[in-house]
């Protein structure tokens, strides 16, 4: 079944500025509070302000919990072991990136 | 209806334990998941991996697909002959896994039917539920974030069709792709996700950016970097040079005595936005060949004129 999509809908940037409750997290991965608890617990989410309703979660929250949320589900990972996964990614794509400014678009 | 070969996909033998099939599993799912490998075609092959695994991980399954015969080939044409799964009664519906919704016409025809629904569902249409919210991945050109260009991406939607069966469906969507975004950040489409049930509203869509690679630039951040050939004289004594930019051609001046590999900062000619990027070119000094007697005789001019020893410092001449 293919449908087409014709008028483009309205978008939102969500850039370094944007930031999320709470609420909106859970609600974006239908998850309960608890375990967000959890990721913060494990330092895989880091937010500001004070425990709970004041918590102000950054926008790359968004990706380490989709992260998470997948290693967990397709790959029986704890959330320890998603902890560590999510940093040698991060640093993985660091060096990924130096290395293409190193070897430079052109001489690629 | 093209066969799969499960076994194959898995990469074990056809008499391989449940063990054995779980440890190739694992190493396979691990290989291939979609956040954390860097393989080409990543995630087609974990969904097909998935897929393999979803029938030889259940012995009843299993049995159901071996009864099917080891005459076929991967990729043949394949009918299930009728009353191929007779006696079998698959437990808890054809899917177990989490994104089922994604395998292959062959998986549904012969084990999709009747309860494809996935647990817990079954019993959520008497409540307002908001719709889920889909996550996906899409691809842009370095030129979208400048241009703020309207792209199509073809997303393919696991979906509950009326009668409770789980289906595909392909989805295209146009999305103005926002000025000024950056590799890694997420633009949001506000009740584009997974319809909501009792009329509840719809849940958004959350697309990931990311830049396809560019012939020219490179992007770190909000900077942009690029590779900028020089020749020898224009990097010894300086010059005025034109050099591309994604927002067009710019004037630059090279500093006399400028070295292979330096690095200048154009400033606010990285990705645009509130806190636009820089741009840094890097000189690349390349050597013009001695194909010729006027050629060769200017570079043995350099070698009697300038004594120049670039290993000096190695204690070496």
């Amino acid at each position: 079944m293919d449908e087409k999509d014709q008028s483009a809908p309205p978008v939102e940037l969500i850039d370094e500025q944007r930031t999320f409750t709470l609420a909106e997290l859970c609600r974006c991965f239908a998850i309960e509070a608890e375990l967000v608890e959890a990721l913060v617990e494990q330092g895989i989410l880091e937010p500001a302000g004070r425990r709970g309703y004041h918590w102000c979660f950054p926008a790359s929250s968004l990706r380490r919990t989709r992260i998470t949320l997948h290693l967990q589900r397709d790959l029986g990972v704890n959330l320890a072991g998603a902890a560590l996964a999510l940093e040698l990614l991060e640093r993985i794509e660091e060096l990924d990136a130096r290395l293409r400014v190193m070897k430079g678009g052109r001489l690629r | 209806m093209e066969y799969k070969d499960y076994y194959e996909t898995m990469g074990v033998a056809r008499d391989a334990t449940q063990d054995e099939i779980k440890r190739a599993y694992r190493k396979l799912a691990r290989k291939y998941h979609p956040d954390v490998s860097k393989e080409p075609d990543a995630e087609a092959h974990f969904k097909e991996v998935g897929e393999a695994n979803e029938v030889l991980k259940d012995p009843e399954k299993r049995a159901a697909y071996d009864r099917l015969g080891k005459q076929w080939k991967a990729g043949e044409d394949f009918r299930p002959p009728p009353d191929w799964d007779a006696g079998f009664e698959f437990r808890g519906g054809g899917y177990t896994a989490g994104d089922a919704g994604v395998f292959s016409k062959f998986f549904e025809e012969l084990f999709g039917g009747g309860s494809a629904r996935p647990a817990g569902t079954a019993d959520r249409r008497a409540f307002r539920v908001g719709g889920e919210h889909h996550h996906a991945k899409v691809l842009i050109d370095l030129e979208d974030s400048f241009s703020g260009a309207t792209r199509s991406f073809s997303l393919r939607v696991p979906e509950l069709s009326e009668d409770g069966h789980l289906t595909n469906r392909n989805r295209t969507l146009s999305v103005r792709i926002p000025k000024g975004i950056r590799p890694g950040q997420q633009i949001r489409l506000a009740g584009q996700g997974g319809p909501g049930l009792g009329g509840a509203e719809a849940g958004d869509l959350y697309l990931a950016v990311e830049f396809r690679d560019h012939p020219l630039y490179s992007v770190e951040g909000a900077d942009i970097y690029l590779d900028l050939p020089v020749t020898p004289w224009e990097a010894a004594l300086g010059a005025s040079i034109e050099a591309p930019t994604p927002s067009g051609v710019v004037d630059i001046k090279i500093p006399a005595n400028s070295t292979q590999g330096r690095k200048l900062r154009l400033e606010g000619r990285g990705l645009i936005g509130k806190q636009p990027g820089d741009m840094y070119v890097v000189l690349q000094v390349a050597l013009p060949p001695a194909d010729s007697d006027a050629a060769k005789t200017l570079y043995k001019q350099m070698e009697d004129q300038l004594g120049f020893n670039p290993r000096a410092a190695m204690g070496v001449s």
